[in-house]
């Protein structure tokens, strides 16, 4: 049949490699205007990070072009193989890697290094694409959401020894994928729920909380039941039991501190309404009981992991973040310097190589995390908005391409690079205009560096070639 | 097809609603919000002050007294900071190590703190060591001001000294900021105007290490600075240097005017400071200890001490006299040892009997001066006593007593001339009369002078009548005319028909055998003097002394104090007689050597007391 003829110039979708080289320049452009010197050697000098860039760019497509000369049944097959190299090259980087900034994250070759970590996410997305694509694994079996985790989180947990807490992170993105693929909603809306309950336990006491989670369940069940009387009860009982300790420790009857009262007064409430609802048969307790006592502990964890285990900079990040702790000097001066610069473009934008801010350097990191502040000094809102349209507008399109996959393996393969390049771009774009806390993580196609350029490359052009024969072969 | 196919719009909605979140938060960031523009100008442009160099001082004729020498402060620019050797450093600057580890953090943590110096005034062999190795030390670079620098180290009082802004002086002139200096005291202050010139100002790119990238804008607003004004005081470098040799173991003051401008040509309060002492890095600690000491060196006792004017307010009163005919100038009043009368007695010396009105100033007889201010107070044909010594009163203060003269320094003070109501609080009304107050009429009791004034008045006498407003500077570059005020002449209430007979008497005084100053004579001029015992509550008498010279052309009017000199003609009238020879002739003859040695090796400073 005609249409199954292999005809890569016609499946190819153009419109994808337009975006593709729209950002990859736009980038460019712009890690130019930053690093622009009269002083620093000549334009050929690989001493100019904009030099440099450049020939990232033209190892990238010509990677482009190799990944189009394989056959795109082999990513399928080469999946597995990857998977098992990348876990081997982070463990390898964790040995004989290069410490730059604080993490061993670099495998440095002479003048060229490389970043291990950005490579492995492609080769989680194929291996994760190959298991899920796998004959009747279907990601609403316990046993497959295992595996699928497990596949997730490994590279993560190497990368985070390095430590590279950004990288780390982007793993989370996968979970889109399972989504997508029939992850049961209530593991979607866990997820969620531990994620609000860790912001609230980063912001109040998290005694508040505990009898937050109370009141919730004792109404909860209350509405639920339609027996008012009993939520009444508990209510009464906690209060009374939580009171008395208070109160038998302010007379100093007891010297036992406030939390430890709390959790007295949980425990014997809990128990005496136990026994109330076995010797009345009361069996709708039950559920509410196990919800009340998984979030209590999960808040608990959540609040022990953020004062003991995370480092402090991280959770001064997270606190500023929240506005509960100013540093105007340190990590608040850098989200500053951010804003001003993306602010100082105005409309219009300062224009190309005329910003101030990011060629000054007020930012930090300006052609790398931070890169997108010279997009709004110099090309203003509607550069940066446009900016924000073609990132939009690219993932909408590979929704659309991972869509019409015939095979399954190209499909989730699809919704790997979607969802890793939305969560760059979702978390880059918010840290520098201050919605969300600084992780350095890179934004995709303009960040200066090789590693993430290539393995973005990697990931679009993986996709394309298995989008530009899906009308040929079923993988 | 599954059945989990519509999650795709979930996920394609989420990207969606991400894209308008971010759009709507850059519309707020880049259009809505307008300060981080403003930011972003304040941010990458630095403001770099040119500092001007002060006005120079010169004495009237021409030769610089006040110069500037450069001073480095050493600043710490964080970011170019690389391993140094921390040890050297230390040892350069004289530091410990926690106080250069401290400023590193410091300015590392605020870039605000960028801008103030880590060491200021870096001592000129330090400042030499340091630019020596400055290239071991990456990250430290020196800023340059100037600070004052005294070619001949005189008048201190006079030139005063500067000092660094405070919060005050920033509140009253904006052009004023922290870290600036400016004229604390004397010349120095009262034509800071003048001297500071006018900061310029350069814009600056600047990154955020602080950098400098180029102009702001090629250069549109900046703005040179304009260097402070030249000054020509009226002081002459000589007679200063030499009354301040005379002057320096004793307390007290010399000050000199040209009675016919009112120019001042010697300004000594004693003792003195070297004013070298106020200048750089020990400014503060020699500061402290000059303010300590119990002689008081900062004090400036030309303009600012209060002393019984003695004997010497006898001319006023006889002038006072005179001009309301009281007395003529035959007038003859006894002496019986001193003026005794109901429940006053006044001692005088051994003179002649009776006196005349030139003999009185001659021999300085206090029963003459008693017995005509009584006339002048209990006087029931002209009314009470009240009214009777508003008259005089009205006369004295004419002599420009009681008010500050208004020359051109800082705190001047308006000595003391009582009003009828502080007698009137003290006796009470019409409970006091001429005997009440008999000792104003031997310048003693409650009148209070200073030095100034009393060189004012031998001033108005020289000029028979009339005095311009002393002042110290002659002449400030780039201005065409002083102020006005110092050279109106302000004529005295009394006529200028009676200024010779007390002139004859000051004359006979110095220079006639049995008068009050024999040691005030000089062989090559005719002085004209009067000399003053100022019995004082603290010690000895004050030895005071007020002169002119020559008599018929006055060229120079002078008043001198020595505290404790127990009598005028002691101390006062042979510095006054040296000085006036060293400014009339240049010279001191070799008759007058004796006098000279005894003047400067006599000490009148107490010993301290441990200070």
């Amino acid at each position: 049949m005609e249409s199954r003829r292999v005809n890569i110039l016609r499946d190819t979708d153009w419109l994808t490699i337009f975006l593709y080289l729209l950002l990859v320049s736009f980038g460019w452009m712009n890690i130019y205007a930053v690093n622009f010197s009269d002083q620093v050697g000549g334009f050929f000098s690989l001493d100019n990070r904009y030099t440099m860039q450049l020939l990232w760019i033209a190892v990238s497509l010509v990677l482009a072009i190799v990944i189009f000369l394989i056959d795109s049944r082999f990513y399928s097959f080469f999946a597995y193989p990857a998977y098992g190299i990348a876990l081997f090259v982070l463990l390898l980087v964790l040995i004989i890697g290069t410490e730059i900034n604080g993490a061993k994250s670099w495998i440095v070759l002479g003048p060229i290094s490389l970043q291990p970590s950005e490579f492995a996410k492609v080769a989680t997305i194929l291996a994760l694409a190959k298991f899920l694509s796998g004959y009747n694994v279907k990601p609403s079996k316990f046993q497959n959401i295992l595996i699928s985790f497990g596949i997730i989180v490994s590279a993560p947990l190497l990368i985070m020894i390095q430590p590279d807490f950004g990288s780390t992170l982007v793993y989370a993105a996968l979970i889109f994928v399972l989504y997508r693929e029939g992850l049961p909603g209530w593991v979607l809306l866990l997820l969620v729920m531990s994620a609000t309950l860790f912001l609230l336990s980063v912001i109040y006491d998290e005694l508040y909380i505990y009898m937050a989670l109370i009141a919730i369940a004792v109404i909860g069940y209350g509405v639920y039941t339609r027996k008012i009387g009993h939520s009444l009860f508990a209510a009464f009982l906690f209060s009374l039991l939580y009171l008395g300790g208070i109160f038998l420790v302010r007379y100093n009857v007891l010297t036992i501190p406030p939390l430890l009262i709390f959790f007295l007064a949980l425990i014997t409430g809990t128990t005496v309404l136990i026994i109330i609802a076995i010797s009345k048969k009361i069996r709708q307790l039950f559920p509410v009981m196990l919800f009340l006592f998984v979030f209590i502990g999960m808040v608990y964890s959540f609040d022990y992991v953020f004062n003991h285990v995370i480092a402090q900079h991280q959770r001064d990040r997270v606190e500023v973040m929240l506005g509960l702790k100013s540093d105007p000097w340190g990590y608040e001066y850098n989200v500053n310097q951010s804003k001003i610069a993306i602010g100082s473009g105005g409309f219009s934008g300062k224009g190309f190589m005329q910003g101030t801010q990011t060629k000054l350097k007020y930012v930090p990191e300006n052609s790398t995390d931070f890169i997108f502040c010279t997009v709004g000094e110099e090309w203003g809102f509607l550069g940066s908005v446009g900016l924000i349209i073609a990132f939009t507008g690219l993932l909408l399109r590979l929704i659309i391409i991972s869509e019409r996959q015939r095979s399954k393996f190209s499909r989730i393969y699809g919704y790997g690079v979607v969802s890793v390049l939305f969560f760059h771009f979702a978390v880059n774009i918010a840290m520098t205009i201050a919605l969300f806390p600084v992780i350095g993580i890179p934004l995709p196609f303009f960040s200066y560096g090789g590693s993430s350029l290539m393995a973005f490359t990697m990931m679009i052009f993986i996709l394309l070639r298995l989008d530009s024969t899906r009308k040929s072969y079923l993988i | 097809m599954d059945q989990f196919n519509n999650r795709k719009y979930i996920i394609g909605a989420l990207i969606i609603l991400l894209g308008i979140i971010f759009s709507v938060r850059l519309f707020y960031l880049q259009i809505v919000e307008s300060k981080y523009k403003l930011s972003a100008e304040s941010n990458s442009r630095r403001l770099e002050i040119v500092y001007p160099a002060r006005g120079l001082v010169f004495d009237r004729n021409g030769e610089l007294l006040v110069h500037n020498q450069p001073s480095y402060d050493l600043k710490i620019a964080p970011y170019e900071l690389e391993a140094f050797d921390s040890t050297e450093l230390c040892e350069i600057l004289n530091i410990d190590i926690q106080t250069l580890r401290d400023a590193i953090q410091r300015v590392k943590r605020d870039p605000r703190e960028r801008r103030n110096p880590f060491i200021k005034q870096l001592s000129p062999e330090t400042f030499g060591k340091l630019k020596e190795k400055q290239y071991k030390f990456p990250g430290f670079y020196f800023s340059e001001r100037t600070l004052r620098k005294y070619k001949y180290e005189l008048a201190s009082h006079l030139v005063g000294y500067i000092g660094e802004v405070d919060s005050n002086d920033i509140k009253k002139d904006s052009y004023y900021e922290m870290g600036d200096y400016l004229g604390v005291n004397g010349v120095e202050k009262s034509y800071e105007n003048y001297l500071r010139g006018a900061k310029g100002r350069r814009y600056k790119f600047i990154d955020v290490r602080g950098r400098e990238q180029g102009a702001y804008k090629e250069g549109r607003f900046d703005k040179d600075a304009e260097s402070g004004k030249n000054i020509t005081l009226t002081i002459d470098a000589e007679l200063q240097a030499y009354a301040e040799q005379l002057m320096k173991n004793f307390r007290g003051s010399v000050v000199a005017i040209e009675p016919k401008t009112g120019e001042v040509l010697a300004f000594v309060s004693a003792p003195y400071y070297n004013p070298s002492l106020l200048v750089g890095r020990v400014r503060e600690e020699n500061y402290q200890k000059l303010k300590r000491d119990t002689i008081k060196p900062l004090f400036n006792r030309a303009t600012m001490a209060l002393y019984p004017p003695g004997s010497t307010f006898k001319t006023v009163n006889a002038l006072a006299a005179l001009h309301d005919s009281i007395i003529y100038p035959g007038t003859k009043f006894g002496c019986k040892l001193g003026y005794y009368a109901r429940g006053v007695s006044m001692k005088c010396h051994v003179h002649d009997v009776p006196l005349d009105l030139v003999g009185a100033v001659k021999n300085s007889c206090n029963a003459y001066f008693a017995h005509t201010y009584k006339r002048a107070i209990d006087n029931p044909e002209k009314g009470n006593a009240s009214e009777n010594y508003e008259i005089w009163r009205n006369h004295i203060t004419s002599f420009g007593f009681g008010n500050p003269l208004g020359i051109d320094l800082p705190s001047e003070k308006r000595g003391f001339i009582p009003k009828t109501g502080y007698y009137n609080r003290y006796y009470g009304e019409n409970r006091w009369k001429a005997h009440t107050i008999i000792s104003n009429s031997i310048g003693q009791g409650e009148i209070l002078t200073t030095p100034l004034q009393l060189a004012n008045l031998a001033a108005i006498i020289a000029n028979k009548g009339y005095y311009i407003t002393p002042h110290t500077v002659k002449d400030i570059e780039g201005i065409d005319t002083l102020d006005k005020k110092y050279m109106q002449k302000h004529w005295v209430t009394v006529d200028t028909s009676f200024f010779h007979y007390v002139i004859d008497g000051m004359e006979k005084a110095v220079n006639e055998p049995g008068g009050t100053a024999p040691r005030g004579r000089s062989n090559e001029v005719v002085i004209c003097g009067k000399t003053g015992t100022a019995e004082n509550p603290h010690g000895e008498a004050h030895s005071v002394f007020m002169a002119f010279a020559p008599k018929d052309d006055p060229q120079i009017a002078i008043s001198v104090y020595v505290e404790f000199g127990v009598w005028g003609d002691r101390y006062g009238a042979p510095i006054a007689s040296l000085l006036i020879d060293k400014y009339l002739t240049d010279t001191i003859g070799p008759e007058r050597k004796w006098t000279e040695n005894r003047i400067m090796s006599a000490i009148l400073i107490p010993e301290g007391d441990g200070e």
